[in-house]
């Protein structure tokens, strides 16, 4: 009899939807999630295209679906250490990272995370603010449990504090926890470990890091969103101002050999939802998106496209900027491009020009997250040249792995938007349930 | 919208004992502070007053359920879409209306009562309709669930549209080596019966109890599935009078170009590759999403058959989305094929009248018109959908979209699901998808296709309609109106009445707006609830202090 456990390695869409699947199908699943709350990428975006959905809004009660889940065991904060075996009997050691905190006595209720002396920039954030050395990733986060940040926590680092010990009126607080292992036997495993976005200050031209002015495609989406560091109102990091004009910059460090050579598939389409969000803030906001081509290849984009040139101001440029530099006046980014204009006798001439702008938006690569090596060293676990899970066979059986009993879903397989990560997840799940059902 | 105004006034209205005002209701903490307040305060009612129930009632009900106040106790009140989004610039006048709502809202769930929820079994088999590789993918992994299947293929043979497709993406395998062993293990599977040459004529019923009746050479068989799969797919755009489609002799599109080759004619030293016919134009406005990939393909393929060969792709964006369409661009182009990026405002002209000689275009890098001559102009032409469509949407009671395609129940989250319960969708009868995407899509819609299977039974929400037999006079209106046929007259203690099967309501409330004498009432929508809230916007109304 082959074991009818699945172990879930990340808790973004992709993972919380294989899970709810598989649990609705009765096998009994572990979800495991690096960070304090699953949610994923998509709980740092505001809005998704092409229904400007609140993406919290429809995230949080798939969140709560599965962690409420009878058959779901959440393993948060915790990676997977191990994984030995085969296809309906792999043996898996999850290690438990301390939280310091009790969960079974926490009750969320924040009074901690008010007492706490040290603030470190927040991750979910993306360091555009802060938390607490005990915090909350964000308001929506399942569990609802805080978390002491070994590395920041004064009482860790230094040895003294415990402030918070004295406020937690549920006696939640516990510095003796210890890293834990936990020995799981699963039939099958679903590897949904997302991405990472690319750090383009590699890219030197855009002056990422250097220029204030000019941020990524993600903390632009932290910026816009309503529970983000503004509370939503779109204030540029060099002097909190509402801009007027904003540049989104496309392929930065894709489609390019000399950085990632695949094509991100999401950009052109979160660029047009950040720019319509924007003029939908900001009536007399304008933006610009210069891009390489325009991929709009989904259900209803070419139509949001077309709203976002005729509703929201959005203006596409086909170009790739050159570099980046500041207009020492203002202070404002400067993009460089090249661009065809037409001559009096209305003959087409390519040259470069520049752009005054209020801010940048980088949209960067967006790079998969991969696993553990010990998954590719000891199971024959397969990458592929850009770090994507390989899969051998992919018209026939798109979310096979390389090894047997092991299904990849989501970004981590190739790059693609939320539905197609749904639908993948949903597909993992079907090929859990064959290889398991039988051997029941 | 000045929330803590609207909470403040929720607190003076009858019958409201407890009142909170919290930023995320539907966070964790939001529902474990519900469970408290109805322990703690003993609340036999709760009313929410947030955002949208389609997302979100399913969580507060259940959260209710866990408290143990019944379900059906909870009314849900969205001044998110009805206030706050639809009012956006107005602050004071969203506050009034979401007071006036929610005052509505108390007074409905003043009469709220408990409910049952029907439970009914689930037919353990499934129908999938189209035989095309989404549809076998569907059927093999059900079948493989240990799922009876039965898939119904109109064509005398099992494939699809890929039939006529030559070679595929990304390896340039000849299609009859994907083909013929998937079509192979289909035929052979014992849990799959299979129908070529065949419709399903009619499919009735609801989730677990379909009835179906395929047609096959003019018999009928009729079975019973608990689930359904839309598989159909869709069809090449035949672009009459474009580009000298269908008059000039040497203008094919993609799909012809591929059948025409299949036999190993020879092939042509000059061709003009035009992407975007059809597509992302006013009158068609989606994008076909894989065209580009289909035209890099076959550019590839007369390369290799004949490096001299000149290949030009005339495009408007070249969609090589991911890693391994990129990767076969790249390829294309160091190959040799020419990538020429045209204007809508200035499409290419093709010359010739008996046959295209040459096509020119306005080449925008180097700034000039250019002809290209060319032996073969191959059009790229997007997937519209099928006309049988419209019969399918009827029939199965599932929503077409814009452009006549399957309209899922959410397009972020619910792809491949309907919102009518049992019914799933995958392929290109959804939007076009390539051969990849629409086989996780046929996976996918096999998970969801085999739970209710597995679980045995489903639960059906407790909105449906009921009738007081006493008050019924028997006209038979609300059996003519209803549209799922769960409504017939019947004999009983009070003669002749209307009787309604709750498996087959699905809470639409069409009888109860037909039935002349009020006998017909809804779960959760009869007349006090429904007067309630009238007159408690009428009340203040009158009273002068609401909005007027």
């Amino acid at each position: 009899m082959s074991n009818q456990s699945v172990l879930v390695i990340g808790g973004g869409i992709a993972g919380i939807q294989a899970s709810i699947d598989l649990a609705n199908m009765g096998f009994q699943v572990y979800l495991v999630e690096r960070t304090p709350s699953i949610g994923g990428r998509m709980a740092q975006l505001d809005k998704t295209f092409p229904t400007n959905d609140c993406s919290m809004c429809i995230l949080a009660p798939k969140m709560i679906e599965c962690a409420g889940h009878e058959k779901v065991h959440l393993l948060t904060y915790s990676e997977v250490a191990e994984v030995r075996g085969e296809a309906g009997d792999f043996q898996v050691t999850v290690r438990r990272k301390p939280r310091y905190v009790d969960l079974d006595k926490c009750t969320g209720c924040g009074d901690c995370v008010e007492k706490c002396p040290r603030r470190v920039p927040s991750e979910f954030n993306l360091g555009l603010d802060r938390r607490k050395a005990i915090y909350l990733p964000f308001a929506q986060a399942v569990p609802r449990k805080v978390t002491i940040d070994a590395e920041s926590c004064l009482y860790l680092v230094k040895g003294r504090c415990r402030v918070c010990e004295e406020t937690c009126q549920a006696g939640a607080i516990d510095f003796e926890q210890q890293e834990e292992l936990l020995e799981l036997e699963v039939g099958a495993i679903v590897v949904a470990t997302g991405f990472d976005p690319y750090d383009p200050a590699s890219l030197t031209e855009y002056g990422y890091g250097e220029i204030e002015n000019v941020i990524t495609g993600l903390e632009y989406e932290r910026l816009i969103c309503a529970s983000g560091p503004t509370e939503g109102h779109l204030q540029r990091p060099s002097d909190g101002k509402v801009p007027r004009v904003i540049a989104f910059i496309q392929c930065v460090g894709s489609r390019d050999v000399n950085y990632k050579p695949y094509c991100s598939s999401v950009c052109c389409m979160h660029a047009t939802k950040e720019a319509i969000l924007a003029n939908e803030h900001y009536p007399d906001l304008k933006s610009f998106i210069l891009y390489t081509d325009l991929r709009a290849v989904g259900k209803q984009f070419q139509e949001y496209i077309i709203r976002a040139r005729e509703e929201y101001d959005v203006n596409y440029i086909r170009s790739r900027p050159g570099k980046i530099t500041v207009d020492e006046r203002s202070g404002n980014p400067v993009v460089w491009y090249d661009e065809t204009v037409f001559s009096e006798a209305g003959d087409p001439v390519r040259r470069v020009t520049s752009m005054g702008v209020d801010l940048v938006v980088l949209c960067q690569a967006l790079v998969p997250r991969g696993v553990h090596p010990e998954m590719e060293e000891k199971l024959g676990l397969e990458l592929d040249e850009c770090g994507f899970l390989a899969i051998p066979d992919q018209l026939v059986r798109p979310v096979d792995t390389t090894v047997a009993g092991i299904f990849a879903c989501g970004f981590c397989q190739s790059p693609q938007d939320i539905p197609d990560s749904v639908v993948q997840a949903s597909a993992a799940a079907a090929r859990v349930a064959e290889l398991l059902i039988f051997q029941e | 919208m000045r929330v803590p105004e609207v909470a403040e006034y929720a607190r003076s209205l009858p019958n409201v004992v407890y009142v909170e005002d919290n930023l995320y209701a539907c966070s964790e903490e939001g529902l474990s502070s519900i469970k408290e307040q109805i322990a703690k305060q003993h609340l036999n009612r709760v009313v929410v007053a947030s955002c949208t129930p389609r997302t979100h009632e399913p969580l507060f009900k259940e959260a209710c359920e866990e408290a143990g106040l019944n379900k059906y106790l909870f009314e849900f009140v969205n001044i998110r879409e009805h206030c706050s989004w639809i009012h956006m610039h107005d602050s004071a006048g969203a506050t009034e209306k979401a007071k006036e709502l929610v005052r509505m809202g108390v007074a409905k769930a003043c009469y709220l009562e408990p409910q049952e929820e029907f439970e009914s079994e689930v037919f353990p088999a499934a129908l999938v309709i189209g035989g095309g590789v989404a549809g076998m993918t569907a059927a093999l992994s059900l079948a493989g669930q240990g799922i009876q299947v039965h898939l119904v293929e109109r064509e005398k043979e099992l494939g699809g549209l890929i039939r006529s497709v030559r070679t595929l993406f990304p390896a340039q395998q000849d299609t009859e080596d994907l083909l013929g062993p998937l079509v192979e293990r289909v035929r052979s599977h014992p849990q799959i019966t299979t129908y070529v040459g065949s419709e399903a004529e009619t499919v009735d019923g609801f989730i677990g109890d379909f009835d179906v009746s395929i047609a096959t050479d003019g018999q009928t068989k009729e079975l019973k599935v608990g689930t359904v799969i839309v598989a159909t797919g869709a069809q090449e755009l035949k672009p009459i009078a474009l580009y000298g489609y269908s008059r000039l002799p040497n203008v094919v599109t993609q799909l012809e170009f591929e059948e025409k080759f299949k036999e190993g004619a020879d092939t042509p030293r000059n061709v003009v590759m035009i992407n975007c016919v059809g597509a992302r134009i006013p009158e068609r406005t989606y994008c076909g999403r894989f065209c580009c990939t289909t035209a890099i393909k076959n550019a590839i393929w007369l390369k290799e058959q004949d490096p001299e060969a000149s290949v030009h792709v005339l495009q408007r964006d070249v969609m090589a989305y991911g890693v391994d369409i990129e990767e076969f661009y790249r390829r294309a182009m160091e190959l040799g094929v020419r990538f020429v990026r045209y204007d809508i405002e200035n499409p290419p002209q093709i010359m010739g009248e008996e046959r295209a000689e040459a096509v020119k275009v306005y080449h925008q890098l180097m700034g000039r018109q250019v002809v290209l001559p060319t032996d073969l102009v191959v059009l790229t032409t997007p997937l519209v959908s099928r006309e049988d469509n419209e019969r399918l949407s009827k029939m199965l009671k599932v929503p077409l979209g814009s452009e006549g395609f399957f309209l899922e129940a959410h397009l972020k989250l619910r792809p491949i699901e309907f919102a009518t319960d049992g019914v799933y969708v995958c392929g290109s009868a959804r939007y076009p998808s390539d051969i990849r995407e629409s086989v996780s899509q046929a996976y996918a819609a096999a998970a969801k296709a085999a739970i209710p299977i597995r679980d045995g039974f489903v639960r059906a929400e407790a909105i449906t309609a009921f009738c007081s037999e006493r008050t019924c006079t028997a006209c038979g209106n609300c059996v003519e109106v209803c549209p799922f046929g769960a409504i017939e007259l019947q004999e009983g203690r009070f003669g002749e009445t209307a009787h309604v099967n709750v498996a087959q309501c699905k809470g639409c409330g069409c009888c109860v707006a037909a039935c002349p004498s009020g006998a017909m009432q809804q779960r959760g929508f009869d007349d006090r609830q429904l007067f309630g809230m009238i007159s408690a916007l009428a009340e203040e109304m009158t009273s002068g202090t609401g909005r007027q």
